[in-house]
């Protein structure tokens, strides 16, 4: 991990009519971190992403990445959408959505050609779906459509990427497919900034985790930020969550063998069961 | 009814002609832009800008004196971004929805546009203003300049789209990924929504507001039945909105006082039909069929197991059980006897003396199988 | 005023009344297109009955107009329910197959019969007072009789049934929970605009249904939260789309309906524009207003962040504020100037010092 910042993001706000939705944000990353947002529902995870990348309007605020503002940097950036952002009903085959990732690349007119055409096809191969290429993408599973999502990702070969949810109902095979992919791209020094919705597993896929709630409550290596403390902060009531053993998330307060999942509060999706003992990280 | 003497006129009569030609230009240039809206959940975009387009007609009259197709389609195009304009502002700035958005301009500007035009012709009386023609369209009048300037709109509306094709699928598909490349999609949504104005446009002067909403939405329904690849889609919808022009265009010859119009909505929502129920994989006609086949395999396992289940009661598997026990054990009295035909023809079951049949060893074994699957 | 100058007023007003209401759902609902749709289904409706009563006059018409209308919703759902088009494409695609069908029915069987299309899809006020029939012994028009029954239908089904369309307009699962049957209600609320969408014809012709029935809805939905308030603004401003569309349409010379759909355009703009909460010149003095608030916490926030640490000198100077947050230098002064004047800030000659109105500003804002 090196300590060159990939991502800057300064005083970020954004408002919809009276309400702050955003206030102040700030963030710094360093180049080769896999970092979890995580946070209540409402609380501005998915809007922090479209704000960075511009997709929305800011009241205040500025994102460099790698020194430069944003919109001077676009092709060292990749992003992954929620699922559920389009209509998979289209009529368009799973290489045609992958090879969308080059027409940033491609710029104005140009068709993508045999080159883009490879480009896809390699990059379904990372995610094991080279053999779903002419597929119909109504045709896929919640999986596949997530894979596809990221092969589209991937062939945009940039350097920092913002995924919205991307383990959010999917099997377990291909969640473990995934979090490989990132431990991947962390390796080639790729900074990789993920919306999470499931607080049990950040400990262990991720390096980095910001706890959000409208403003940025912490932010920063998982093992000092991720604090039964901060959670409290970031989701406002009484934290319960799954104990870990070995790897101690926090020292003080509510652990205790057994004691019973996340609070319905907290995540909408219910816990899943998990290996007693988690992976050493790194 | 002489087909052959149709198909003669449809060449060499000049007025079946040119309205043959008319009404294809527009079925393909709204067949292939309708594609777009009905991708992007505007299908009722075109019966709004149909509507819509009215009071610019008019104004483009009251403004210039001219009622040349030319001036009166620049009218129609003004009053129709106007419009989208409008609506992307209510969207945007207030809670209202967008269906209502649509209504509201769709209403207020036809109003509108009838208001100038019984003031224009110092007549309320709204049958004698000659309304008729932009509600239902005048194809019979159509001249060969009209079509040529039809066809100039039409081709530079489509090499638009073609050459911005990747970045309108783009647009379609992904918006805010599409954003996050750096195109600029607000103007690229500007864009593709003006075309299909242009489409309505060239399309109302032949063949009317209610027909336009109808040619924008059904060629491109038809088409995606048939295809699950875009190009393809768009190019299929042009050619059933060209197929539903020519033979609206010729049946409505036909008889007396048919117009064009409500015919060439017929011919196109027929095709529809057909497509709903036809299509390959996906027509509801095969979705039926496959129904009914599934029906009659669940069923033929069900005797099979039935089967195996009774003769496990005797030492030997094969030993052959009537027919009526079979219909007793809860499969359902009718098919039993075409489901062990079935299980017959695959070598699983074979009759035996009396109304009796008995599991081949194949059938043993195949039964095994499948209740084993099922444990 | 002559008698039918009146006449004409009372029942352009009525028939605003009467499609508001049901108007008011659609809007909420967003089903506010399948106006549109059943306004030119009615016609075929309209078409069958008569070739099955061979009489203008009937009341069969009115029904089987209607049934044709409630016909439309029931195919667009089952053509949306095969999941082979989506729901908008599904009503642009039924009606206009109906609509056609009528329009030939007619010119090819009904020539010479007054059933003129025209007349159905634009309707002329100006002649209804002459076609009169006798009510309960009073000489009244025949349109205002029947749209006069019709806005009681209206008002019966939706006070009748007030709860259940509120609750399954605001939360369909919930309604169903408790028993009501939302799609029950939703056949109901379909068959009472057609019913009105066919009386309506006689004075505005179908389209301008849908102007009255859409955007006076529309316009108290910015206006106000209830429901209660918003059918009777709906109906206010219908009525007064009416009468101001009467009058211009009498200065001009022109076409009645269509000027009350003018109108109807007119008054959604005033309050597009000028509503109280909602408008849009409100919503530009909010902006104005918060920007200077939020920059103002902001910069509270930020002082706050930074005092009593090294950098806090530097990150408190006033140049530093153009270059770190996004903001122009000549709004950095705006803001500087705000929160000097409501004593959140001091300025020392160049340098903000956070005063305790300040602190207690910015932890505020961090606590919410």
């Amino acid at each position: 991990m090196n300590e060159q910042l990939s991502i800057e993001v300064t005083d970020l706000t954004v408002a919809y009519g009276e309400k702050p939705v955003l206030w102040d944000v700030d963030l710094s990353v360093p180049a080769g971190t896999l970092m979890a947002i995580v946070g209540p529902n409402g609380a501005g995870k998915t809007t922090l992403i479209k704000a960075i990348l511009n997709l929305i309007p800011t009241a205040a605020g500025q994102v460099l990445i790698y020194g430069q503002p944003y919109t001077e940097q676009r092709h060292r950036v990749g992003y992954v959408p929620q699922r559920g952002s389009v209509d998979w009903d289209f009529p368009t085959s799973v290489l045609d959505v992958v090879m969308m990732g080059r027409y940033g690349a491609l710029g104005w007119f140009k068709r993508p050609g045999t080159k883009e055409r490879q480009m896809a096809l390699e990059a379904l191969a990372k995610v094991g779906m080279q053999d779903y290429a002419p597929r119909q993408i109504s045709q896929l599973s919640g999986g596949q459509q997530q894979r596809t999502f990221l092969a589209r990702a991937l062939v945009q070969d940039a350097q920092v990427y913002f995924m919205d949810e991307p383990f959010q109902g999917v099997d377990a095979t291909t969640e473990r497919a995934i979090v490989e992919l990132l431990k991947e791209l962390r390796a080639a020094g790729k900074t990789v900034v993920v919306v999470h919705h499931d607080l049990q597993t950040v400990p262990e896929y991720f390096d980095w985790v910001t706890l959000l709630n409208v403003r940025r409550i912490a932010s920063g290596p998982v093992s000092a930020v991720f604090t039964d403390e901060n959670l409290r902060l970031t989701y406002g009531g009484r934290v319960a969550f799954l104990e870990r053993n070995g790897n101690g998330v926090g020292e003080q307060g509510d652990r205790g063998v057994g004691e019973s999942a996340v609070a319905s509060h907290i995540s909408p999706t219910p816990p899943r069961p998990h290996a007693s003992t988690p992976q050493p990280r790194r | 009814m002489d087909f052959f003497q149709l198909f003669h006129d449809l060449f060499f009569d000049y007025t079946l002609r040119t309205v043959a030609l008319g009404a294809a230009t527009l079925g393909i240039v709204s067949g292939a832009l309708g594609s777009f809206a009905m991708l992007r959940r505007q299908s009722l975009l075109g019966d709004a800008m149909s509507h819509a387009a009215l009071p610019g007609v008019v104004l483009a009259f009251m403004l210039t004196g001219l009622k040349t197709p030319l001036v009166l389609m620049l009218g129609a195009t003004v009053a129709g971004i106007t419009g989208i304009l409008l609506m992307v502002a209510i969207n945007r700035y207030t809670r209202i929805k967008e269906d209502s958005a649509l209504g509201i301009v769709l209403s207020v500007f036809f109003g509108f546009g009838l208001l100038l035009l019984t003031f224009l012709q110092r007549n309320p009386d709204a049958r004698q203003a000659g309304l008729n023609k932009f509600l239902f369209g005048q194809a019979a009048t159509l001249l060969t300049q009209d079509v040529v300037t039809m066809a100039i709109f039409g081709g530079v509306a489509l090499l638009l789209m073609l050459l911005f094709w990747k970045e309108f699928k783009l647009l379609s598909f992904d918006r805010d990924f599409g954003a996050s490349l750096g195109f600029p999609m607000q103007w690229l949504e500007i864009l593709i929504t003006t075309l299909l104005v242009i489409a309505i446009v060239i399309g109302l002067q032949a063949v009317g507001v209610v027909l336009m909403s109808a040619m924008v939405v059904a060629p491109a329904a038809a088409a995606r039945q048939w295809t699950n690849r875009l190009g393809w889609m768009v190019a299929i919808a042009a050619g059933f909105g060209a197929l539903a022009g020519v033979s609206g265009t010729l049946i409505s010859s036909l008889g007396s006082g048919l117009s064009t119009g409500p015919v060439i909505v017929l011919c196109i929502s027929t095709i529809v039909v057909i497509s709903l129920l036809f299509a390959t994989n996906r027509g509801l006609f095969w979705r039926w069929l496959y129904q009914q086949r599934n029906r009659r395999k669940l069923h033929a396992k069900q005797v099979l197991s039935n089967l195996y289940l009774m003769a496990s009661q005797h030492a030997e598997p094969t030993h052959p059980h009537a027919i009526t026990a079979l219909k007793v054990m809860g499969a359902g009295e009718r098919g039993v006897r075409y489901s062990l035909q079935v299980l017959a023809e695959e070598g699983l079951v074979r009759p035996a003396q009396g109304d009796q049949w008995a599991l081949t060893p194949a059938g043993v074994d195949a039964a095994r199988a499948l209740l084993h699957n099922e444990a | 005023m002559t008698i039918t100058q009146i006449e004409i007023q009372l029942i352009a007003a009525v028939v605003a009344i009467a499609c508001a209401l049901p108007g008011v759902f659609l809007v909420l609902r967003r089903m506010a297109m399948m106006s549109d749709a059943i306004s030119h289904t009615v016609l075929l409706g309209i078409v069958l009955s008569f070739f099955v009563v061979q009489t203008l006059d009937s009341p069969w018409l009115i029904l089987g107009a209607t049934a044709m209308g409630v016909i439309t919703v029931s195919l667009v759902e089952l053509l949306s329910n095969t999941k082979l088009v989506k729901q908008d494409a599904a009503i642009g695609l039924v009606f206009p197959a109906l609509f056609s069908v009528a329009v030939i029915l007619i010119s090819r069987f009904a020539r010479g019969v007054h059933l003129d299309v025209d007349a159905v899809l634009l309707g002329e006020l100006a002649f209804a007072p002459f076609d009169r029939l006798t009510f309960f012994g009073l000489d009244l028009p025949r349109s205002l009789v029947v749209m006069g029954i019709i806005l009681l239908i209206n008002l019966i089904f939706i006070s009748l049934f007030y709860k259940e369309l509120k609750l399954t307009t605001f939360d369909a699962g919930l309604a169903a929970a408790l028993g009501f049957s939302p799609t029950l209600l939703h056949y109901g609320l379909m068959g009472l605009v057609s019913i009105t969408a066919v009386g309506a014809f006689d004075a505005v012709g179908s389209v301008l249904v849908v102007a009255l029935m859409v955007t006076p809805a529309a316009a108290a939905y910015l206006l106000t939260n209830n429901l209660r308030r918003m059918l009777m603004l709906s109906a206010l401003i219908g009525v007064i789309s009416a009468i101001g569309g009467y009058w211009l349409a009498r200065g001009l010379n022109a076409n009645i309906a269509g000027s009350m759909a003018t109108i109807t355009g007119v008054v959604f703009l005033i309050i597009f524009l000028f509503a109280p909460e909602r408008g849009i010149v409100a919503g530009i003095r909010r902006r104005a207003r918060q920007k200077l608030d939020f920059a103002q916490t902001m910069l509270a926030i930020h002082l706050l962040q930074h005092e009593n640490r090294p950098e806090a000198e530097a990150e408190s100077q006033v140049e530093h504020l153009v270059e770190h947050i996004r903001w122009t230098p000549a709004f950095v002064e705006q803001v500087v100037d705000y929160a000097e004047r409501r004593g959140a800030v001091r300025n020392e000659q160049g340098q903000l010092i956070l005063t305790d109105t300040g602190r207690s500003l910015a932890r505020q804002a961090l606590v919410n």
